[in-house]
C-alpha cells in the first residue's frame, strides 16, 4: 500500500475515534480524497478501524457515491428523476457525454472527468439538474452542458461553476449555491418567522412529558408520509429502558419530486435544530443525528456553522438553555446516496456504517434503534413543526388544517407548472387548488409522492391534501397532456427497480417485473393479462416485501391503471391465436444469426 | 362421442418428464381408455392428425424449431400445460442466459478444454435451428393454460393432473406431491 493512502487512512480512522461504526464517514473520506474506495484502501480500513473486508467492501458497493473503481477529479452526475426525464435530461446527458468523449459511467483516460446519472437529487424545480462533485447545477440545456464542460477543463473547480448566487441563504458564504429556494406561499407554520431560541427555551422550562403533551395536544403527524403521531412514537421512546437514547432527523429526501426539505434546511435549519433539541429532550436523549442525504453535502459546511452557533448561545450542549441536566448535541452523518435509506431502519444501519438494508420490524426504532439504543427518527418538516408548536402553543398549529390531519404540509410542486417550488398549504386544501396556486393548466396527471405516493388523473382533482385522503410525503410531480402517463409510471418503476436494495425478492424481481410490463405495454405488445399480472405483482409485493419500498412501490403502476384505464386498455390486445405478442422471433434470432455469418455486432 | 385427443412434445427439455409420464406404470393401459395420443414422442406421430384436447409442453424454447413446435401446439390444442420447471420457468437450459450466446457458443465448439476442433468453426448448417438469444420459459412464447411443477412432476402428480383435467374436475395436488426440497 502506497505511504500516502496508508497515513491517509490512519489519520481518517483517528478523526473519528477508530469506531467501528463511523466506516461510512471513513470511506466517504477515503473517496474524496483518492477518487475510490480501492481494494488496497480496504484492506487499510480493516487493519486500522477493525471491521472485516467484506463488511467495508459490501459497504462500499452499496452507496452510489462511493466505488472502489477509481472515479474522475470531477464527477458529473445529472439526475435522472421523471420529471428531470421529460424537460431534456436525455439531450443534456448527450451533450456531455459527446463533449467529455465518455459514454454515461464512463472516465476519461486522463483521469478527470466521470459522467454518471443518478437518482433524484431535489432539484426537480430546477430541472435538469446535476451535482458537479458536490455542486448542484441548475436549469441545465445541452449549451450550458457543453459550457461546463469547457470552464472545468480550464479550472477544474466545480464551486467556480456558480456565477450567480441563488436567494437568500443559498447565497450564504458558506454555502454559496445557484439553487433557489423557490418558495412560492410560506406560512402561517413552518416557512414564517420564528423567535430564535424561543421553542428551546420554553420546552426547557417544561417538564419532558410536558412537552409530549404539548405535541400531542396539537395533533402532530409524521411529516414523511405515513403520518405516525409523533407525541406517541416520543413517548414510546421514553418509555423504552436503557440509558442511551438517540434521535434521528431524515434528512435523506429522496423520493423523486421533493426538494422541501432542502429549503427547509438552507432557510429555516435552526428551527430544525430547535426542534431536534427538543425532541431529544422529550424522549430522554443527549445525543442527536442529523442524517444529510450526500447529494446536499453542499448545505453542510453551512448547517455546521449554525449547529456551532446554537452551542455559542447555550442551545445545544450542556445545560441548554440553562436548565440543568438538559445535555443535547447534534452531529451531522453524511449519506453516500441511496434512496432505501430514507426509509428509517436502513438510516440507521446506514449510520452504523453499514450498508442501508432494511432491518426486520419489531424491534421498532424506538425500542431497539442506532446502536441498539431506542432511537427516534423523524422527518425534517416534522421537527421543524416541533418547534413552532413550542414557540406559539399547540393550539395556533392544530386550529390550522383539518382535524385528523392539523397544521400545514410542504409540497414540492414541479414539472408542467408555470411556478414549480415550495407550497405550504394547509391540510385539506383540494389538489384542484394547489394546481391553481402552481399555475399548471390543462393537467392530465398529478404524480403524488410519498411512501403511498399514487398517480392521479383530472377526475381526482377534487380530493383534498391530508392522511385520510391524498397522503403525501411532499412530492407532486404534474404532468400536462403531452406527456404520456404509462411513460412517467415507467420512469417511477425503473426509478425503484435501481433503488430497492436486492435483499429481498418480492421487492427486487417485483419492480423489475413492473418496469418491463408496462415497456411491453408501450410498445404495443402487452395482452389484457399483462394487466392482471400488475395487480398480482403488486399483491404480492405488498405482502411479502420486507420494508416501505417493496410494499409500496407499485403504486404508480396500480394507481395509473386505476386513473387511464383506457389509455392502457387500447395498448393491449389479444393474439387471436393466443401467441405471446411481445414475443418476437425475428428479434431473438438476430444474434445468432449475426454469428452464423460473422457479422460484427 | 370420441376419445379426447392429447398430444405431447419435447422442446427444450432432457425428457424426463415424458420418463415420468411413463412412471404410471400400468395406469397407461387406463390412460389409454380415457384418451387418444395425436403427436407425442411416445407414439411417435410426427404431426397433428386432428385438433386435440389438451396438449403437454416438456421444456422451454432455446430455438427457432421449439417456437414453431410450441405454437404448433397452441394452434391444435384447445389447453396447453407446461409440464416441468424447464417449460414453466425455463430450467437448467436457462442458465445459459447469464452468458452471451456467442460465449456460449464459443465455449461449447472452439474454447472448451475438451473441444477437438482444429478449423475453429461454430456448427452452421442451414438445416441446424437458429438458437433463440436466450432460452424463453414457454409461457413467454404463447399463452400457456396450467403449469406442472417439478423436476420432473412425479408420475402421480401428472396422472393426478391429467385425470382431473380430462374428468373436468379442479386439480387437487396434495402438498407432498408438489413439495421439492
Amino acid at each position: 500500500m502506497s505511504t500516502s493512502l496508508e497515513n491517509a487512512i490512519v489519520e481518517v480512522c483517528a478523526s473519528v475515534g477508530n469506531e467501528p461504526s463511523r466506516l461510512m464517514d471513513v470511506a466517504r473520506e477515503i473517496q474524496a480524497r483518492f477518487g475510490c474506495v480501492s481494494a488496497e484502501a480496504i484492506d487499510g480500513i480493516h487493519t486500522h478501524l477493525g471491521v472485516s473486508r467484506p463488511t467495508a467492501r459490501s459497504l462500499v458497493s452499496f452507496y452510489s457515491f462511493l466505488s472502489e473503481k477509481p472515479k474522475g477529479r470531477v464527477v458529473i452526475r445529472l439526475c435522472d428523476d421523471p420529471v428531470d426525464r421529460l424537460f431534456g435530461h436525455d439531450r443534456v446527458l448527450k451533450a456531455f457525454s459527446d463533449e467529455l468523449g465518455i459514454p454515461v459511467g464512463g472516465t476519461t483516460t486522463d483521469g478527470a472527468f466521470s459522467l454518471e446519472r443518478t437518482a433524484c437529487i431535489g432539484m426537480s424545480d430546477h430541472a435538469p439538474a446535476a451535482l458537479v462533485n458536490e455542486t448542484p447545477v441548475t436549469d441545465l440545456s445541452t449549451d450550458k452542458a457543453r459550457e461546463i464542460v469547457a470552464e472545468l477543463r480550464a479550472h477544474m473547480s466545480p464551486d467556480r461553476l456558480v456565477k450567480k448566487l441563488g436567494d437568500g441563504n443559498n447565497g450564504h458564504p458558506l454555502v454559496r449555491s445557484m439553487v433557489e429556494n423557490h418558495i412560492r406561499k410560506a406560512g402561517p407554520i413552518v416557512l414564517t418567522e420564528h423567535h430564535h431560541g424561543e421553542a428551546t427555551r420554553k420546552a426547557a422550562a417544561m417538564s419532558p412529558t410536558e412537552v409530549i403533551r404539548s405535541v400531542k395536544a396539537a395533533r402532530l403527524r409524521g411529516r414523511g408520509g405515513a403520518g405516525f403521531p409523533t407525541g406517541i412514537k416520543w413517548e414510546m421512546a421514553r418509555a423504552a429502558p436503557g440509558p442511551r437514547k438517540f434521535l434521528v432527523c431524515n434528512a435523506d429526501e429522496g423520493e423523486p419530486g421533493t426538494f422541501k426539505d432542502r429549503v427547509l434546511l438552507t432557510e429555516f435549519p435552526d428551527r430544525v435544530f430547535a426542534g431536534m433539541t427538543i425532541a431529544g429532550y422529550a424522549i430522554g436523549a443527549r445525543e442527536g443525528i442529523l442524517y444529510l442525504r450526500a447529494e446536499y453535502a453542499y448545505l453542510r459546511r453551512f448547517l455546521e456553522d449554525v449547529l456551532a452557533q446554537r452551542r455559542a448561545e447555550g442551545l445545544l450542549g450542556k445545560s441548554i438553555a440553562a436548565r440543568h441536566s438538559f445535555d443535547f448535541d447534534i452531529r451531522i452523518q453524511m449519506g453516500a446516496g441511496a434512496y432505501v435509506c430514507g426509509e428509517e431502519s436502513a438510516l440507521l444501519n446506514s449510520c452504523e456504517g453499514l450498508r442501508g438494508d432494511p432491518r426486520n420490524r419489531p424491534p421498532f426504532p424506538a425500542q431497539k434503534g442506532y446502536l441498539g439504543c431506542p432511537t427516534i427518527v423523524n422527518n425534517v418538516e416534522t421537527l421543524a413543526c416541533v418547534a413552532r408548536i413550542l414557540d406559539a402553543g399547540p393550539a395556533t398549529f392544530s386550529e390550522y388544517g383539518t382535524k385528523q390531519s392539523a397544521g400545514s404540509k410542504l409540497l414540492s410542486i414541479s414539472g408542467d407548472v408555470g411556478m414549480a417550488g415550495v407550497y405550504e398549504v394547509p391540510f385539506g386544501v383540494t389538489l384542484r387548488d394547489v394546481l391553481t396556486m402552481a399555475d399548471s393548466r390543462e393537467t392530465q396527471a398529478v404524480q403524488i409522492g410519498g411512501p403511498s405516493g399514487r398517480m392521479v388523473g383530472p377526475s381526482e382533482f377534487d380530493r383534498t391534501i391530508c392522511y385520510d385522503d391524498l397522503a403525501t410525503g411532499g412530492a407532486m410531480a404534474v404532468f400536462g397532456p403531452d406527456r404520456n402517463p404509462i411513460e412517467i409510471a415507467r420512469l417511477y418503476m425503473e426509478f425503484f427497480e435501481d433503488e430497492s436494495c436486492g435483499f429481498c425478492t418480492p421487492c427486487r424481481v417485483g419492480n423489475g417485473l413492473l418496469r418491463r410490463g408496462l415497456d411491453k405495454v408501450l410498445a404495443g405488445r402487452g395482452e389484457p393479462s399483462d394487466l392482471v399480472q400488475f395487480e398480482e405483482v403488486a399483491r404480492t409485493m405488498k405482502a411479502t416485501s420486507r420494508c416501505g419500498l417493496g410494499q409500496t412501490s407499485f403504486n404508480p403502476v396500480l394507481t395509473t391503471l386505476a386513473s387511464f384505464r383506457p389509455l392502457f386498455d387500447s395498448l393491449v390486445k389479444e393474439d387471436p391465436k393466443k401467441f405471446r405478442r411481445s414475443f418476437d422471433l425475428e428479434a431473438s434470432t438476430r444474434e445468432a444469426a449475426r454469428i452464423r455469418t460473422g457479422g460484427a455486432r | 362421442m370420441s376419445k379426447p385427443r392429447i398430444a405431447t412434445t419435447s422442446l427444450c427439455g432432457c425428457f424426463g418428464c415424458h420418463m415420468s409420464l411413463l412412471d404410471i406404470d400400468e395406469r397407461i393401459l387406463a390412460l389409454a381408455e380415457l384418451v387418444e395420443f395425436d403427436k407425442s414422442p411416445i407414439n411417435d406421430h410426427k404431426d397433428f392428425t386432428a385438433r386435440c384436447a389438451v396438449g403437454l409442453i416438456e421444456g422451454g424454447c432455446a430455438n427457432a424449431e421449439n417456437v414453431h413446435v410450441l405454437r404448433r401446439f397452441r394452434e391444435q390444442c384447445d389447453v396447453l400445460v407446461s409440464v416441468g420447471d424447464c417449460a414453466t420457468m425455463g430450467g437448467i437450459p436457462a442458465l445459459r442466459n447469464l452468458v452471451p450466446l456467442e460465449e456460449c457458443l464459443r465455449e461449447a465448439y472452439v474454447d472448451g478444454p475438451s473441444v477437438f476442433n482444429p478449423g475453429g468453426r461454430i456448427p452452421d448448417d442451414p438445416e441446424i435451428p437458429m438458437l433463440l438469444d436466450k432460452v424463453y420459459p414457454a409461457q413467454e412464447v404463447v399463452r400457456i393454460d396450467y403449469h406442472i411443477p417439478g423436476c420432473p412432476p412425479s408420475a402421480d402428480t401428472l396422472w393426478k393432473t391429467l385425470t382431473a383435467l380430462l374428468g373436468g374436475t379442479s386439480v387437487e395436488l396434495p402438498y407432498e406431491l408438489i413439495k421439492y426440497d
